[in-house]
């Protein structure tokens, strides 16, 4: 049922009664563990034959390669003596999938991995994070040089997006979700179309408008309106689908008080969504910084450390990586490798915050943050029923279903970044 | 017959739906100024070449003959290598997530999954470069030798024949470009199908298991149909990722300017690559060209999502039964 006044647009469902768990079935034997052995094991020993006898293929991949299908051949064989043709199925489709989201894991495992054991030769000279490039050719040994300018770079870059982004892109999910209408549709459209938008564009629309129509030079506040162009969407979709999992029953009693539509997205909507409001800036942040083609077009590269970003050209990490592993020299690939690195290493830092502080969904509190709420109830409760007792029992109750409702809103980042996709999402009766 | 309601707006609110209505308009003209902007800039070199732009494989603006044909038909095949290796990736990921994996480590996956698909794409040059592409080799000549039959897969010039043949002419190709687009995008083609894939409704799994499927009977009757839209719209997503990836694409492919419908050969090209490769040394006319490639880019990643959403808003995914 939906009720809908001129202004806000609530949709009442009846009371969760738990989410329904799925039921785990399936049982190990060991039969099943033995046949799964036994057949690795003669896969392997089959295919080591295979190369070092016959000789047929060769190469590390295609030992794997041989190995996997023939493991898929002997286990389907060995399990079809006591299973029936559609178990063996079963069985061979589930080895299959298993294997690829392990291979799916291993993939990013070795590019972390990788990039990191590549990078530390360049990490482990402190000079790396205190000088810039400027002094430093191309063959100077790794003790000389570093990547400064192009850590102050990516910050300054960054620093200047958010500025504009943050105002700029909360008011406006604030709007979309505030003000149903033709209009916040429109943008709502255009919006979701333009996360797809390639960063090259992106760059190329800066490039356009900011250098070739307005005169400027290149700039890091160039690179920064870029990187904007980029995060805006991202940051307003997110955004607005954890505005719009803000619980209509905390608005309406706002509203129900007599407050205004600004006080009660200032006092309600925008505290209850907030841990989501700052996962979806950073997650944008993390797109923002990680772009290198919008930086290459519209702040050029430098090897000079330059703090001022809006003249002289001005580098951002993943830019001085490019930048450094085009050159064949074995020391500036190092220097990209460590660069990369520290890249990384800054994304996966703004991920486990995003982790951390966007785990829960809006308004759902921590623990320490449900305990002094808790305690402000029982002080309300022993300050009403001290005046006029029957009153405190409506107050916590209240407040307790609110809670079991919000638990509803635990959506993973992908829901949030792509809400269009999960937008139907409805409550099993 | 409800009572229609009114009310007063006070001074706080009216400059408060101005204000945030503002901002709309204003984030509303960016958007569209970025097409707006690239058509006026591009439009020189656009009306000089006319319908020529679109078939025309040399880049040569300033001798006036130029067109897209042969980066544009590199970008697809970059793109369509891509999702090909990503389909299948994701699709397995996204089931193992949803349908096999223990519950214990099902949310550290799903955050594995999205922090993949937050790392810098120049982290996966950089791999696909150094690591991936020395070792792809071996797997690029086996499929040169009993593949190349097949017009897709032949190499010219590759005698499988001659056990000195050097493999750089499996360097730098499309096969490889699209190997490490296919990493970027899988995470987040993953995502959307594993999303897909949960939703599915818990009494048709059960009645579908109490019926006696095995598991896989179970997915294939009930899991992968529900899924279908949102299958298909991630993919689409995907695609349009691809298309518009440039970084990798430029650390590893080497740019020709014919279209080489031939994956596993050396020598690719794709927009965003061109686009990187030639803006620094252009003159005003190959900047005008440069932006009209990208005003193509630009219209073709549109169309890829808005395809995508319109599928995915269109399929049973996302309703839930009365199971």
């Amino acid at each position: 049922m939906t009720i809908t006044t001129s202004r806000t647009k609530v949709v009442v469902t009846a009371p969760l009664t738990g989410i329904e768990a799925r039921r785990g079935t399936g049982v190990i034997r060991r039969s099943d563990i033995f046949s799964i052995l036994g057949s690795a094991v003669a896969a392997v020993s089959l295919s080591s034959w295979l190369f070092s006898q016959l000789m047929v293929f060769h190469g590390v991949l295609g030992f794997v390669a041989t190995s996997y299908l023939l493991f898929l051949i002997i286990y389907s064989v060995v399990v079809r003596f006591d299973e029936s043709k559609l178990a063996v199925r079963d069985r061979v489709v589930s080895v299959i999938v298993q294997s690829i989201a392990f291979l799916m894991l291993i993939v990013l495992v070795i590019v972390v991995i990788y990039t990191v054991s590549r990078g530390v030769t360049a990490l482990g000279h402190a000079n790396f994070f205190t000088t810039d490039m400027s002094q430093t050719g191309p063959l100077d040994p790794l003790s000389s040089g570093g990547i400064l300018h192009a850590i102050a770079g990516t910050l300054i870059m960054i620093l200047m997006a958010l500025i504009i982004s943050i105002p700029l892109g909360v008011t406006t999910a604030v709007f979309i979700s505030e003000f149903p209408g033709k209009f916040s549709r429109l943008i709502r459209t255009v919006v979701e179309a333009m996360t797809a938008l390639p960063s090259i564009v992106a760059g190329l629309f800066i490039y356009a408008t900011v250098i070739l129509s307005l005169g400027f030079d290149r700039s890091g506040f160039a690179a920064s309106l870029a990187m904007t162009v980029m995060m805006l969407p991202i940051i307003i979709r997110s955004g607005d689908v954890v505005l719009r999992l803000v619980p209509g029953n905390l608005k309406e009693a706002s509203y129900a008080l007599g407050s205004s539509t600004w006080r009660t997205v200032w006092n309600v909507t925008l505290p209850t969504a907030r841990s989501g409001l700052t996962t979806a800036i950073i997650l944008g942040t993390a797109r923002g910084i990680g772009e290198t083609s919008p930086v290459l077009l519209t702040a050029g590269v430098t090897t000079y450390f330059n703090a001022n970003p809006f003249s002289g050209a001005m580098v951002s990490l993943p830019l001085a990586t490019f930048s450094f592993v085009k050159s064949p020299e074995p020391g500036m690939v190092a220097r990209g490798f460590g660069s990369a690195a520290v890249l990384m290493v800054l994304v996966l830092i703004l991920f486990a915050i995003a982790r951390l502080i966007g785990g829960r969904g809006a308004g759902v509190l921590s623990v320490r943050q449900q305990k002094r709420r808790t305690q402000l109830s029982r002080d309300d409760v022993s300050r009403f029923s001290a005046s006029q007792p029957g009153a405190a029992r409506g107050v916590t109750s209240g407040s307790g279903r609110g809670a079991g409702r919000l638990s509803d809103s635990l959506t993973p980042l992908t829901a949030r970044l792509f809400p269009r996709f999960f937008a139907r999402k409805g409550s099993r009766p | 017959m409800p009572r229609s309601l009114r009310y007063a707006r006070g001074a706080q609110d009216r400059v408060f739906a101005l204000v945030t209505r503002g901002s709309g308009a204003i984030v509303l003209t960016i958007m569209l100024l970025v097409g707006v902007f690239l058509l006026i800039k591009g439009y020189p070199a656009l009306s000089a070449a006319k319908l020529g732009f679109l078939t025309t494989q040399a880049w040569d603006p300033n001798s006036g003959v130029f067109g897209i044909a042969a980066v544009l038909a590199g970008t697809i095949f970059i793109a369509l290598t891509a999702i090909t290796v990503a389909i299948p990736l994701a699709t397995g990921t996204a089931l193992y997530i949803s349908e096999y994996a223990p519950p214990r480590i099902k949310q550290a996956l799903i955050s594995i999954i999205d922090l993949m698909a937050a790392i810098p794409s120049v982290v996966y040059g950089l791999w696909g470069l150094f690591l991936l592409q020395p070792s792809i080799l071996d797997l690029s000549k086996w499929i040169a030798t009993y593949f190349g039959w097949i017009p897709m897969f032949h190499v010219t010039g590759f005698d499988p024949n001659n056990p000195l043949a050097s493999a750089t002419i499996f360097t730098a190709s499309t096969f490889v470009a699209g190997l490490v687009v296919a990493m970027m995008v899988a995470p987040i083609v993953s995502s959307i199908m594993r999303e897909v894939f949960t939703q599915a409704p818990i009494g048709e799994r059960e009645g579908a298991l109490a019926l006696g499927a095995t598991r896989w009977g179970m997915i294939r009757s009930v899991v992968l149909p529900f899924g279908r839209g949102g299958m298909i719209g991630g993919t689409m997503l995907g695609l349009g990722r691809a298309m518009g990836e440039t970084i990798a694409v430029y650390l590893i492919v080497s740019p020709v300017f014919t279209i080489q419908p031939h994956i596993l050969e050396k020598g690719s090209n794709s927009i965003s690559a061109l686009i990187a490769l030639r803006y620094s040394e252009a003159s005003p006319f190959e900047i005008s060209a440069l932006m009209g490639a990208g005003l193509v880019l630009f219209l073709m990643t549109l169309v890829v999502n808005f395809g995508a959403s319109f599928i995915i808003a269109r399929s049973r995914s996302g309703a839930s039964s009365d199971g």
